[in-house]
């Protein structure tokens, strides 16, 4: 019950602070140069005056910025994202829906990639700290995360996709065919696609999570607790793994609650390379665009997967270590 | 003509000039064309919408075209002929045009196609409520009628020559699939019902879009079973995806024609194509600064800029140099204007002339204490237009010119820049229509705010031929009055002309019937085919 109030109290702090995020996003927004219509209208020789006008009318352009904001903000109330200005007209929801799958799939993929390989590498490292394999490792990892993702993405084409001819090159899956394919050969069809977008996406990530796991597992590593398990003369298997790593993971938890809104914002850099329609290039041609529902669509998904990872985080971290829940109590 | 911005997308509506086609085919043509086989194109941007009238970025309008046909079109010489329309007489002293429309024609729904759509196309075009970019040459109509099912008449204010071209694809629209319906809430828009060669199968979201052949064309069915446009946003990437099979089709850059192409695997494998595209870029002057309302000063500018250095330096000898508002292979193109080769000697007497010397002698030239120094703005992200503006700073720079260079975001460069006049000289492009009609970049009316002379180009004679142009029909009569238009700018050089880049497609080999024209090579398109034999995509 008290933990049902506490998180209650958290949920209602959040709806300040995301109605404050959406009025900075919304001025910011529209500070910008340009308007929507600068795509089509602009150096348009058939574009008169009155048509502009006209379309800023359509659009709601023409009225005071508080009273777009309010009118956004009412559709918001009643789960309405409103149309996209682009020329389409589509809906909001619509055009974020269709993207958000793929997004995900290819994130979550990179995210257990990272985890699977950063965490070993990690402890590893930290145990052997300073040893040849440590360093070996440090370089590696640093070189992989200051290598410019388009310029690896590039490489790893040529050489897999055309030198080789491995793999495919770019999209998610085979063009011609596709559809006479059984559901196994789909799946593999869709392997061989996603191995190089998801590495490239995962690279940077790998880099950051190893050595975060490191000096976790080293702060750990110098404890009491752990001399006391080796004196107890446990395996030092069972020292590292259970006793060290399982408190080293700690600070994990929050990294990964902070990368929850990654999950779903993508990445116009690998998207763009790979050709994959995910929501990082629909959120850039948006920007480009001038395209305000879309961005602000964007954007209050964005904000809310921010403000609930951080409340998991928080979650997850009073779950795995009594002392902050202890805290709680006294606080309660 | 709306500006060009980026490096060319898919390249279609093109022009050549036949001395510098290299690479022609004809050989295999004598051969029976086969039915069959799919192409595949690359292209950096996703279609937005396919009703016409409401797209206005140029994939949208490569899709629509292939599904949506206009009462005429011009055909490979760049002259006007029928497309719905059979024929048609303009009588009342050039105001009425009269359209007979062909019979038998059918949506790809079934439905006749009868003038009533087009009469519904037009009034939704004016429709305040339309968010179309186009309704500008459909103002100027006074009255349309539809008389009978396959008669359509247009009368107009006054004559104005740009209209005929005016009833393409983009005003006929299928009335009983929209009437009465808000056409930017349509479902036509994503699923186009069209009457033209290809018709709508898939359009997955910046993915691609794939088109089969509409079999009751009544035009005659296309040989190609299928079209697939592949959204590929990065040209490196569309590239490696052309060497691995992944795309027949895609526009090459310089670099790529002259460099990267020429493997043997690209011979066996591949066609290149080169011809002038409909495009030119330029160095613009703000007309109101004092620097540059001496024309004596840009003509010297203009002596003083090597442009064949530009050409073999940016574009690799791919392109030519522009000599006015217009491109080579046009039929308005005047050849006899004056020129501007490149003259440094000439450059700074001319500047001497106007009290322009370096009298502190520190290499800039100054009058009146005021060094000759001024900044030039391009668009951020066209490494063409930045290279062009490194070599033109280099030459300023030998006449005592110190040009700094400045690039700037699309949006910000429009808006806070060239809408507010704060800008001394700008390196831009635009994009060339098929008609010569430039009144709305010339006319002197033209120069208020977000208009597109926005240099501030005034003079009187190119005001009234510019009107001139627009009220006869007559093709000789035109070319004079353009011919004259061509000498009088580049007499006052308010831009100094730079070049006509090269459109570069390249093609896979096995498709056949491909054959440059002027009006670049896709005016055929329903009548390219691959050989039984050679084709690589079975759709049934």
């Amino acid at each position: 019950m008290d933990f049902l109030i506490w998180f209650g109290k958290r949920l209602l702090a959040l709806v300040p602070t995301f109605i404050g995020i959406t009025i900075i996003s919304f001025s910011v927004m529209h500070m910008a140069p340009g308007e929507p219509m600068s795509l089509q209208a602009d150096f348009n020789p058939k574009m008169t005056p009155e048509m502009r006008q006209r379309l800023r009318a359509q659009y709601g352009l023409d009225k005071p910025l508080y009273v777009q904001y309010g009118k956004w903000l009412k559709g918001l109330v009643q789960l309405d994202l409103g149309r996209s200005f682009s020329p389409d007209r589509r809906k909001v929801w619509d055009k974020i829906k269709e993207r958000l799958p793929v997004t995900i799939l290819i994130n979550v993929l990179s995210m257990i990639l990272i985890i699977l390989v950063a965490v070993p590498l990690g402890v590893w490292a930290a145990v052997r700290q300073n040893s040849l394999f440590d360093q070996v490792t440090t370089v590696l990892v640093f070189i992989a995360y200051a290598a410019p993702a388009f310029w690896v993405a590039l490489l790893l084409m040529l050489y897999f996709g055309i030198e080789l001819n491995w793999l495919p090159v770019s999209g998610l899956h085979t063009l011609m065919g596709y559809e006479r394919m059984d559901a196994w050969h789909k799946v593999l069809d869709w392997g061989k696609h996603l191995i190089l977008p998801v590495f490239v996406s995962a690279i940077g990530g790998l880099a950051g999570f190893s050595r975060y796991t490191r000096s976790s597992m080293l702060e750990v590593l110098r404890q009491d607790f752990i001399t006391t398990a080796r004196a107890k003369g446990l395996p030092e298997r069972t020292v590292i793994y259970r006793h060290a790593l399982r408190n080293a993971l700690l600070p994990l938890i929050t990294i990964l609650g902070l990368s929850i809104p990654g999950l779903i914002g993508g990445s116009v850099i690998f998207e763009s390379i790979f050709a994959i329609p995910g929501v990082g290039q629909l959120m850039w041609s948006a920007v480009m665009a001038r395209d305000y529902p879309v961005l602000m669509g964007n954007l209050v998904i964005v904000a809310v997967m921010t403000l609930l990872g951080n409340l998991l985080a928080d979650m997850g971290y009073a779950a795995a270590d009594p002392r902050i829940r202890t805290g709680i109590r006294e606080e309660e | 003509m709306p500006f060009k911005k980026t490096v060319p997308r898919t390249v279609f509506l093109f022009l050549f000039m036949a001395a510098w086609l290299v690479q022609a085919q004809a050989s295999a043509d004598e051969e029976r064309p086969a039915y069959g086989d799919t192409i595949i194109v690359g292209s950096i941007g996703d279609a937005s919408t396919l009703i016409p009238m409401l797209a206005s970025d140029a994939t949208s309008h490569e899709i629509a075209g292939l599904i949506y046909n206009g009462l005429v079109k011009y055909d490979r010489n760049l002259n006007l002929v029928g497309d719905l329309a059979e024929s048609w007489d303009i009588t009342n002293n050039g105001k009425t045009i009269t359209f007979h429309l062909r019979h038998g024609v059918k949506w790809q729904d079934g439905e006749p196609f009868t003038s009533a759509d087009v009469l519904f196309g037009f009034k939704t075009i004016i429709n305040p409520k339309t968010p179309t970019a186009y309704a500008g040459d459909f103002l100027e109509v006074e009255k349309a009628e539809a008389p009978d099912d396959y008669t359509f008449k247009v009368t107009y204010k006054e004559p104005f020559a740009p209209a005929l071209s005016s009833w393409g694809d983009i005003v006929v629209l299928p009335k009983h699939l929209l009437k009465g319906k808000d056409i930017t809430k349509s479902p036509l828009a994503r699923k186009p019902v069209g009457l033209g060669p290809y018709k709508l199968k898939l359009w997955k979201t910046q993915e691609r879009i794939e088109l089969e052949a509409n079999p009751g064309y009544f035009d005659g069915r296309p040989y190609l079973d299928g079209y697939i446009m592949r959204v590929i946003p990065d040209p490196a990437t569309m590239f490696m995806e052309l060497k691995a099979g992944g795309i027949d089709w895609m526009g090459l850059s310089p670099v790529q024609y002259r460099r990267q192409t020429n493997t043997p695997f690209f011979r066996e494998n591949f066609r290149k194509y080169k011809y002038l595209s409909f495009s030119y870029t330029y160095l613009g002057y703000n007309l109101r600064h004092p620097f540059f309302k001496d024309r004596r000063v840009r003509q010297a500018i203009s002596y003083a800029i090597d442009k064949e250095e530009i050409i073999r330096g940016v574009l690799l000898g791919l392109g030519v140099v522009a000599t006015g508002p217009y491109k080579p292979d046009a039929w308005f193109y005047n050849p006899a204007v004056r020129r501007y080769p490149y003259d440094p000697e000439r450059a700074r007497k001319l500047l001497a002339e106007c009290g322009w010397t370096d009298r502190d002698g520190d290499g800039i030239i100054d009058k009146n204490g005021v060094p000759f120094s001024f900044t030039v703005l391009t668009n951020q992200g066209n490494s063409l237009r930045d290279r062009t503006a490194q070599i033109i700073q280099y030459r300023l720079k030998q006449v005592g010119i110190k040009m700094n260079i400045r690039q700037l975001e699309w949006t910000a460069f429009i808006n806070d820049f060239i809408d507010k006049r704060r800008f001394e000289a700008v390196i831009l492009g635009w994009t060339l229509g098929q008609d010569p009609d430039i009144y709305d970049i010339w006319h002197s009316s033209k120069t208020g705010p977000k208009e597109l002379n926005f240099i501030g180009y005034k003079n009187p004679e190119v005001d009234r031929l510019l009107l001139m142009g627009r009220r006869t029909f007559n093709r000789e009569e035109r070319k004079k009055i353009y011919f004259k238009i061509q000498e009088i700018i580049a007499e006052d050089q308010p831009y100094t002309f730079l070049y006509v880049p090269m459109a570069l497609p390249v093609i896979h080999a096995r498709f056949h019937g491909i054959h440059p024209a002027p009006a670049g090579i896709s005016y055929n398109f329903i009548r390219w085919w691959v050989p039984k034999n050679e084709q690589k995509y079975i759709m049934r």
